[in-house]
């Protein structure tokens, strides 16, 4: 029962998504791409329920700290990088 | 997690937050004038998550965590702070494939963490695993393509489909393996170590080999397919860990991707798959030899020739971001108002390496985005002067079009981007601009 109720939200999710994007006009296809590419990297919480128990021994444990190393690095870059991008976007004088 | 204390309420709580902030930071992101507002509103539901995550009873040690972070932070900062705003398609392509390896890890962290699994678990962590993999492997390939550290074409070797079909077949006895595991080890004397780890690197190859013969101008497609499936990792790690907001974020990133993905591929007339598997039809060398003198033009040269011109639509292109010609782009916009003209910009879908790339140089040369117009709309207003800012293209023009080379741009560009003689560069001449009406049925010379 627990796999169908994620799969419902999987199904949700992916709709609105869908609907979401559909609008975007070409001129934020960069900048969308990389907030995205941000949003992927939502990872690092999955990865710090690993990095912070100690229940799960030490090998995972690192694992899992560089997992949130790497997803910080993308969490971080990505929503900075989508900030400069955008800050470019002006309108006319 | 089998326990529903009150952190744990306050914890999906603050997700289903998270999640509704991600939602309005996308739709916020559809337009100009919000998308600022927009990403601020997703980095702040990002915050929120992971803030919140950290009081999770499992938690206990915070050291390691708070090392990751910081030196996950300075690199990031670094990072989007260094970069030069031209070298973005790599960056993004970068920062992508470390979100995809930071999904694989999170897959074989889970593995090591826990000794008892359902098969579910097993086939959405097998599913991040190698989602993850292509991902960070594609990307580098990406990355590596786009920086010009590899050749940017599309490469391709004897036997290659044989290869990728037995790659997959392997991958899916892999896969068997590692789902059956639990109740197979008594049959099969395989350490799981050694089946995890080959999983791994069959993952890396599979992408390594999907991106390699994907060539030049398809690379935006590449790009966004890459992004979503660095989602669509994070949406199994999220499977995996029975965690709601990666699924939310992830399958968001994931929907957003293939969406972008099939604007590109409809906007080139062609499919997904021939974008994809292009490639590995067989490669034809042309002998062309471009003839003739290269005389580079200064914006003010350019003004004389169009001085004449009510009304220019520009169309820029790779070359424009290969010579840097964006500035010189500017300059000679203005004098062009200045003389009563109308400047618009007509940008191609895929044009450049990135979806949005030109869009993305103009608005760092301070070219206002109402200036700029999709395909559909400034096919209704091309009437009287183009001019090209492209690698080669000036071979595909109706004769009627008068155009010119803005500085120094068509000296920089002849042996880069396009104008490289093979089959990748006519494929992608005749998909790309047989999609703008005027121009289709006009193509006289084939490269």
């Amino acid at each position: 029962m627990d796999a169908i109720y994620l799969l419902f939200i999987l199904l949700l999710s992916i709709f609105v998504g869908f609907e979401l994007i559909q609008k975007v006009p070409a001129t934020l296809h960069t900048p969308l791409m990389s907030g995205a590419n941000a949003i992927s990297g939502i990872t690092v919480v999955g990865a710090l329920a690993l990095a912070g128990s100690d229940r799960m021994g030490e090998y995972s444990t690192y694992l899992g700290a560089f997992a949130v190393f790497l997803a910080t690095i993308n969490v971080v870059g990505g929503y900075l990088v989508t900030d400069r991008m955008l800050a470019m976007f002006k309108k006319k004088q | 997690m089998i326990e529903t204390t009150t952190t744990d309420l306050v914890i999906n709580f603050s997700y289903v937050l998270a999640a509704a902030l991600f939602i309005f930071g996308l739709k916020l992101l559809g337009h100009p004038s919000s998308a600022r507002k927009g990403n601020l509103l997703s980095a702040i539901a990002m915050l929120i998550a992971i803030v919140v995550t950290m009081f999770d009873n499992n938690i206990v040690s915070f050291q390691m965590i708070a090392i990751a972070m910081l030196a996950g932070s300075i690199i990031g900062i670094l990072a989007a702070r260094m970069i030069a705003m031209t070298a973005m398609p790599e960056m993004v392509s970068l920062l992508n494939g470390i979100g995809g390896l930071a999904s694989l890890f999170v897959a074989w962290a889970t593995v090591e963490a826990n000794s008892e699994f359902t098969a579910f678990t097993m086939i959405v962590t097998f599913l991040a695993l190698l989602i993850g993999g292509v991902t960070f492997s594609g990307s580098l390939i990406a990355w590596a393509k786009l920086s010009e550290r590899i050749s940017g074409r599309s490469i391709t070797f004897a036997g290659q489909s044989a290869f990728n079909s037995l790659l997959v077949l392997a991958i899916i006895f892999t896969a068997y393996l590692f789902v059956a595991q639990p109740t197979m080890l008594a049959d099969i004397p395989i350490d799981f170590n050694v089946v995890l780890c080959t999983a791994m690197g069959f993952a890396l190859l599979f992408g390594i080999m999907l991106v390699l013969p994907i060539g030049g101008a398809d690379m935006p497609v590449v790009i966004s397919l890459l992004n979503s499936y660095s989602g669509l990792a994070a949406c199994a790690a999220g499977f995996a860990l029975h965690n709601n907001i990666l699924i939310v974020a992830g399958s968001l990133v994931g929907a957003s991707g293939i969406i972008l993905t099939k604007i590109m591929c409809k906007a080139m007339n062609r499919s997904l798959s021939n974008v994809l598997f292009s490639g590995f039809m067989s490669v034809t060398k042309t002998d062309m030899v471009i003839e003739g003198e290269v005389k580079p033009l200064s914006a003010e040269d350019a003004y004389y020739v169009l001085e004449a011109a009510q009304s220019v639509v520009v169309i820029p292109g790779y070359g424009m971001a290969v010579a840097q010609a964006q500035h010189a782009m500017k300059e000679l916009q203005q004098l062009l108002e200045e003389n009563g003209a109308e400047v618009a910009y007509a940008i191609h879908p895929v044009a450049g390496r990135m979806p949005g790339h030109m869009n993305v140089l103009l608005a760092e040369a301070d070219v206002s985005y109402e200036q700029l117009f999709e395909m559909d709309e400034i096919n209704k207003r091309i009437q009287i002067v183009v001019v090209l800012l492209h690698a080669g293209d000036y071979l595909f023009l109706p004769t009627i079009w008068l155009l010119c080379f803005v500085d120094q741009i068509f000296k920089n560009t002849l042996n880069k981007g396009f104008s490289d003689g093979t089959i990748g560069r006519q494929g992608c001449f005749d998909h790309r601009w047989g999609a703008w009406p005027r121009c289709s049925g006009r193509q006289t010379v084939s490269g």
